[in-house]
């Protein structure tokens, strides 16, 4: 089993305010993991800083992936690694179609330009796996999406771009029931035992549509307590005070 | 100054030039003299010779407007050379053209576009026209298509029933001195019914230094007809300065059809201060085009006056001001009959403290119902240096008004590039594919061939644009 990302003693701030406080978490090829949390503890603030994004500074630590620290590489040369990250809040880019974004996206992670023919039939083809309608490609980029077609355009894109390790920031929140179920169904055919998954939540009920193998739970930016399935349910039947409560008599 | 000219060639690809080699050229300086030689080099007739020395003491009287960039006080109007002619003949065939000429507009791709997708081409060096051909078909069904000198001779009762009629030269001062001293230009007559389904072009090419080119161009499309104009523009990169001021006159008559389009690529020492304008009859239909992405200082409004019911103007701006370039464009629209309307979309891009300036008029006169019209105007700042501007007027005098006014400026957003980033583009690949998605509603009016071109100019301004 070959380890695909390991995030060591990881601390970030934004502005002067220090959000990861030492984070570690090992993430193998196969594997799905669960980061889970109450509201401010640096769940999105741990998504980004693994992609890159500027606005976050990281203080300390180091983020390896395969087998290489990303840490100084911008947030392009970390996507042409094989990241990947779904946005809890994806951008709109107005006047660019999906279509001539995602063939961009496709030739810039794969560092050649991949055959017009080629990139199509792996576009309809990913969009008939994810059941999404050919006109989606020519909408412009998450602009005057519904909250729903924003998590499927996300999928697509990572459908797409096959990477290697895929981070997904609170896909759920948005979503009703229906489009929980189509995005989850997405993730669940695109996951492989060569990639690695890192689903970031509040809340539980992906998770039973995405089933992880391993949980784990951030508390002001430390990862509080690791476990598998179980702690998710756990989680959700005492709710977020309680296990706070917890942790602190413990 | 009789230095020789310095080349500065860089990202800007149309900057070569030729070695002067004019058949005639006027000395600096404006005066009746000069508008005398002028008129009698192009033979002209007596009113046109009387309409260009009234036009020139107009000139004399007239001020800048006060809402006019402070550049324009920089123009030295002693220093310009008002006529320079090349050759004196405006050719039906590339063949004919004196070769360093044709060499040019080789390297500019005009005879190669006009085979391939245009249905006619014109082409100005200097003050004169060199070029002008028309395909056979649209000459057979009364397409008429020269440059302007020579319309007048061929065509006078219509050339002068038309004349200065839409822009009278005590406009603005700038259309004054073009009526003084205006020479070259397109003339379009297209016959009721006719519709031109792919687009005419003209190309205007300055080469002398310190030139002046003041080319005057008259559409007249009449009833039910329909034509695409399309115009671009270069220069050599001197460091001395030349000033472009050119007047478009365009009628559209009942049930006609017009679009105007321009790509500006002025070399970054052209002053361009044009007037434009258009009248539209009744459900006619005038659109303007127009790209600024060259020139030091532009000073462009193109307008619609909507004269009868079911008329509709409709003018699209895009400007980019790079590196001490400042773009004052927008459009005016005047609402002079009921049941009329109209739409301005207003695109700039500002970089290395570049500013653009998005100004405009939305008239309705007193008695006009059922009026519609929305503006919208969009600015896009790519770095903290650049600047832009809006100064929108409207003078609503009639209730029956459905106005919508929507203005934004917006910065290269961080969110946006670290978005696209994610996705593996470069920075820069980033920034230039956010650039294009805002100019989209603008490209895609055009052409392929011109949309690509516009997109490829674009690129090469936002070149180190980032990082």
């Amino acid at each position: 089993m070959s380890t695909l990302l390991e995030i060591r003693d990881l601390r970030a701030k934004i502005g002067e305010k220090e959000i990861l406080k030492g984070v570690n978490l090992v993430i193998n090829a196969g594997e799905i993991h669960a980061i889970m949390g109450p509201n401010g503890s640096g769940k999105s603030t741990l998504a980004n800083v693994l992609m890159g994004n500027p606005a976050y500074e990281v203080t300390g630590g180091d983020i390896v992936f395969k087998g290489e620290s990303v840490l100084e590489m911008s947030p392009d040369e970390r996507a042409r690694k094989g990241l990947f990250l779904a946005f809890q809040y994806p951008v709109p880019i107005p006047g660019v179609t999906l279509v001539n974004f995602l063939r961009q996206a496709v030739n810039a992670v794969r560092g050649e330009e991949v055959p017009i023919r080629e990139f199509r039939e792996k576009l309809f083809s990913k969009m008939e796996l994810l059941k999404v309608d050919q006109d989606f490609a020519r909408r412009y980029v998450n602009d005057g999406f519904s909250g729903g077609e924003k998590k499927r355009a996300e999928m697509l894109q990572m459908a797409v771009l096959e990477p290697a390790m895929a981070i997904l920031d609170e896909t759920d929140s948005g979503l009703d029931i229906d489009a929980l179920r189509t995005v989850a169904d997405a993730v669940n055919k695109l996951m492989n035992p060569n990639m690695g998954l890192l689903l970031i939540t509040h809340y539980q009920r992906l998770l039973n549509h995405i089933r992880p193998q391993f949980v784990h739970v951030l508390v002001d930016g430390r990862i509080a307590r690791s476990g598998g399935p179980e702690l998710a349910e756990y989680l959700e039947a005492r709710g977020y005070d309680e296990f706070l409560a917890e942790l602190a008599r413990a | 100054m009789t230095t020789a000219p310095e080349a500065i060639v860089g990202e800007y690809k149309w900057g070569f030039y030729d070695p002067e080699e004019a058949l005639f050229k006027a000395n600096k300086g404006l005066s009746r003299e000069i508008v005398n030689v002028i008129s009698d080099m192009k033979g002209e007739p007596q009113w046109m010779r009387e309409f260009r020395l009234r036009a020139l003491e107009i000139f004399w009287q007239k001020q800048d407007p006060p809402w006019g960039s402070p550049q324009l006080k920089e123009i030295d109007f002693d220093d310009i050379h008002y006529y320079v002619k090349a050759t004196d003949r405006d050719e039906r065939s590339w063949d004919d053209v004196p070769e360093y000429i044709r060499r040019t507009f080789d390297r500019l791709g005009i005879p190669e576009a006009e085979r391939k997708y245009l249905a006619g081409v014109g082409a100005q060096y200097d003050s004169e026209v060199v070029y002008h051909n028309i395909r056979e078909d649209l000459e057979k069904q009364g397409v008429i298509f020269l440059g302007t000198d020579q319309a007048l001779k061929e065509h006078e009762d219509i050339f002068k029933e038309y004349f200065g009629t839409v822009v009278p030269p005590g406009d603005n001062r700038y259309a004054a001195l073009n009526s003084a001293v205006w020479s070259g230009g397109s003339f379009i007559y297209v016959p009721k019914g006719v519709k031109v389904e792919i687009p005419l072009q003209a190309y205007f090419r300055i080469n002398t230094q310190n030139m002046g080119q003041f080319e005057r161009t008259l559409i007249i499309a009449d009833e039910g007809s329909q034509v695409h104009y399309v115009e671009g523009c270069t220069a050599p990169i001197y460091r001395s300065d030349s000033l472009h001021s050119a007047v478009v006159e365009i009628i559209v008559k009942r049930g006609a059809r017009v679009r105007y389009t321009t790509i500006q690529n002025w070399s970054n020492n052209v002053y361009n201060l044009v007037t434009k304008r258009a009248v539209a009859y009744q459900d006619a239909v005038m659109e303007w085009v127009d790209g600024n992405l060259g020139s030091k200082l532009t000073m462009k409004y193109p307008s619609v006056y909507l004269m009868e019911p079911g008329a509709h103007g409709e003018i699209l701006s895009l400007a980019f001001a790079g590196k001490g370039q400042h773009q004052d464009a927008g459009g005016k629209i005047v609402h002079a009959a009921s049941n009329t309307t109209s739409t301005i979309i207003s695109k700039s891009l500002s970089k290395d403290g570049g500013r653009t300036s998005y100004r405009g008029l939305l008239k309705v006169y007193e008695g006009c119902e059922n009026v519609k019209s929305t503006v919208r105007c969009d600015a896009l700042l790519l770095d903290e240096e650049s600047r832009s501007d809006t100064y929108p007027t409207m003078e609503i005098d009639a209730p029956d008004v459905h106005i919508q006014h929507e203005a934004y400026v917006s910065k290269l957003g961080e969110d946006q590039l670290f978005y696209l980033m994610s996705r593996g583009l470069s920075e820069e690949a980033a920034a230039k594919m956010i650039v294009n998605g805002f100019v989209e509603p603008i490209v895609k009016e055009l052409p392929m061939e011109y949309a690509v071109e516009l997109n490829r100019l674009i690129e090469l301004q936002m070149e180190g644009a980032v990082g």
